[in-house]
């Protein structure tokens, strides 16, 4: 006899005297965890309702009951219009990204996505209803590659190749000249940027183009002109703001839960090789291709000063002022852009900035450290910007405002002060905890959750938050995108139109001015001037 | 000792008692999920290392296989929390209650050179307290006892009078 079948016997015996009636000593044993369910339920409850209120409270005296925050991104679907026939300038390393925002997608990048389980997550993506017509670039390389894409990708409504002509132009001024192109997406090194964009409106076109806009006031005043002087849209390339977050946090600020807000520090905060724009050695350390016979120097060159070709320059433009404006232009501009769009701060009364190169000391001129400061003083505010390419640490975004702190970055939190007057009572009598976040905010969820447990504590303070909007993975550039081509149908104002790019444009080149020349700097508002 | 009956009272008694309170920290587990509408798996998931992080991965990467871990895991946690509470297929909730631990336990081991973002609230080498409950579990499945207290009597009644009227 083996042990269950003894044990069952023995089981048995012990009933045996009941004759299998289910006499009340029996009921109560077989029913013996109900009465455990029973308090389970009640302690449950009492749990649920301490945890409700407490949130309830945190909520309320925040006064947020009635946020309405958006939930999910892009509310409406792309708006019905003629098909659009879209180039693209510039076909370098951000392109892929701008093309599959636009619906176009490498066969060897929808491999890889398939095999990492993400690639239905793109194809969820809206078909614009563009055809992608052309391609200009100064380097073979990255035009074939382009022409890759346009000819033969995969497309965001799961078929491939094209059924339409594609042209490779050998000039940006070639592809103006068609007819037959309706917009263009910029993405060269940032001195053409400007030059480019202008010349484009001027053709009749409408202009995505990537950050930073302009690296003189010149440039940055013809753009602006031609922009305002034409009906064409303009679009400059700052994607993170279209995370639903800046929606969330701009309802959250209107609300006047942070008090008076006097400082806003932002960073940026890298450490390897290729964040410090070192990128002329692929992978293995070998240099990347390129060379006189693929890439027109003269056109890459521009307008700026005749050096000799250098693969240094060709991959690493950002070293150099003559390219570009380093950290400012490539990463402040994102900074700025995301303050810009939830407080309209505009161009600052004055700038300083000072910095220098501490850690890259290789042939560039551009700081690897700067740090700029930007007086608000109508405003009663400063903006800070701190940027490192020599240490990783991160450091966020922070909105301080007398009364609570906003960290802003994949997601939301809100840290009450200590010493906060409207507060007082709530920090008193506990409702408020000061030492941790007393509200965080995550994308895709639509509510405001009030930090009640450790854990939900301990994740907001490192941010280890998901970035999944409604169950997708949804991509920004293509919602960027999505904005200007809907904005080319409707005739509505872009996220970050050409009053925006100029506001952006001036701030960074008054920190840049105030770098270069080592001097604090101001804007003449007559004038329209650094002075 | 000799005894017709499996356990002595004290023994009887502490197995009840063991196999209630699992089931009570499960049911919670299960219910605390279920009414957090934002919680999902995945941040558990992202977080694995060790044999199961490949597993995991895939799971977090793909939106429909992570709603049905995420159903799976709070129903099941809720199913073997009220099983082993009422003594309701007790046996089978222990044993697929030590396999869900054990797969808790095998996608964040406390092993030397393991490190994850969230602290435990212990100090672990290899062993730690879902390594613990899963074993447990196991050993309540050995020793079962929701025959002689839990529904379990109930089924096993009705099972002997059905057989024995067949047997008529």
């Amino acid at each position: 006899m083996d042990k269950k079948e003894s044990k069952q016997n023995a089981n048995q015996k012990m009933d045996q005297p009941q004759n299998n009636n289910l006499n009340r000593r029996t009921v109560l044993k077989a029913l013996a965890g109900v009465p455990v369910l029973g308090v389970f339920g009640y302690e449950l409850m009492k749990n649920r309702s301490y945890a409700n209120r407490k949130e309830g409270q945190v909520i309320k005296e925040l006064g947020l009951e009635y946020l309405n925050i958006p939930k999910e991104n892009s509310t409406h679907s792309v708006i019905n219009g003629n098909k659009l026939r879209v180039g693209m300038i510039g076909f370098g390393s951000r392109a892929g990204a701008l093309a599959r925002g636009l619906g176009f997608m490498h066969l060897s990048d929808a491999k890889s996505r398939k095999a990492g389980g993400n690639l239905e997550d793109w194809l969820a993506q809206e078909d614009l209803n563009v055809d992608l017509v052309g391609i200009c670039d100064v380097f073979d390389f990255h035009a074939e590659r382009g022409m890759d894409i346009a000819k033969e990708g995969l497309r965001v409504n799961g078929k491939t190749g094209a059924e339409y002509d594609i042209k490779r132009y050998r000039s940006y001024q070639e592809m103006l000249a068609d007819d037959s192109i309706d917009a263009v997406i910029v993405a060269t090194p940032d001195h053409h940027h400007a030059r480019i964009t202008t010349d484009a409106v001027k053709a009749g076109k409408h202009v995505y183009c990537e950050k930073s806009i302009a690296l003189t006031e010149e440039e940055l005043n013809e753009v602006y002109n031609a922009v305002k002087n034409s009906d064409r849209v303009f679009q400059l390339g700052h994607q993170i703001t279209e995370n639903v977050i800046f929606g969330q946090a701009r309802e959250m600020i209107k609300k006047d839960i942070l008090g008076k807000i006097s400082l806003i520090e932002t960073t940026t905060n890298r450490n390897s090789a290729s964040g410090a724009w070192i990128r002329h050695l692929d992978a293995d350390g070998n240099p990347k291709p390129g060379s006189l016979e693929t890439i027109d120097w003269e056109q890459w060159l521009g307008n700026r000063p005749k050096v000799p070709f250098s693969i240094d320059r060709y991959y690493n433009w950002t070293k150099w002022f003559d390219y570009d404006t380093g950290m400012l232009g490539q990463l402040f501009s994102h900074e700025y852009d995301a303050i810009n769009q939830l407080l309209r701060i505009g161009i600052p009364k004055s700038a300083v900035a000072s910095g220098g190169i501490y850690y890259w000391k290789d042939n560039r001129e551009m700081p690897d450290l700067i740090q700029a400061v930007f007086e608000y003083p109508d405003k009663e505010l400063t903006l800070m910007y701190s940027g490192c390419l020599a240490s990783a640490r991160q450091r966020g975004r922070v909105i301080m405002g007398h009364d609570a702190s906003m960290e802003l970055g994949g997601s939301i939190s809100v840290t009450a002060d200590y010493d906060s007057t409207k507060y007082k009572r709530q920090i008193q009598d506990g409702t408020f905890d000061t030492r941790g976040p007393i509200l965080t905010v995550t994308p895709g969820s639509g509510a405001i959750d009030a930090v009640t447990s450790a854990t939900e504590k301990y994740y907001s303070s490192r941010g280890l938050t998901s970035t999944v909007v409604n169950g997708r993975n949804v991509d920004v550039t293509y919602l960027h995108i999505k904005n200007w081509i809907d904005c080319i149908r409707s005739g509505e104002t872009p996220t970050c139109d050409i009053e925006k790019a100029y506001e952006e444009g001036v701030t960074i080149l008054m920190a840049h001015k105030s770098y270069v020349e080592k001097r604090r700097v101001e804007w003449d508002p007559v004038q329209r001037k650094i002075v | 000792m000799k005894s017709n009956k499996p356990f002595t009272n004290l023994q009887l008694t502490t197995l009840v008692v063991l196999r209630i309170f699992i089931g009570w920290h499960l049911l919670f587990e299960g219910f605390s999920k279920l009414l957090n509408p934002g919680w999902s798996s995945a941040r558990f998931l992202r977080e694995s290392q060790w044999i199961m992080s490949g597993f995991s991965n895939w799971v977090t990467s793909n939106a429909g296989v992570l709603n049905v871990v995420d159903f799976l895991n709070t129903w099941g946690l809720i199913a073997i929390g009220a099983g082993l509470i009422l003594g309701l297929f007790a046996r089978t909730a222990s044993v697929f209650g030590a396999i869900l631990l054990f797969l808790y336990f095998l996608n964040n081991p406390p092993l030397t050179g393991l490190e994850y973002s969230l602290p435990s609230e212990g100090n672990y080498l290899i062993i730690n307290k879902t390594l613990i409950e899963a074993v447990t579990l196991f050993a309540l499945a050995i020793f079962p006892t929701s025959q002689i207290v839990g529904f379990d009597l109930f089924l096993n009644r009705i099972i002997k009078r059905k057989k024995q009227e067949e047997r008529k």
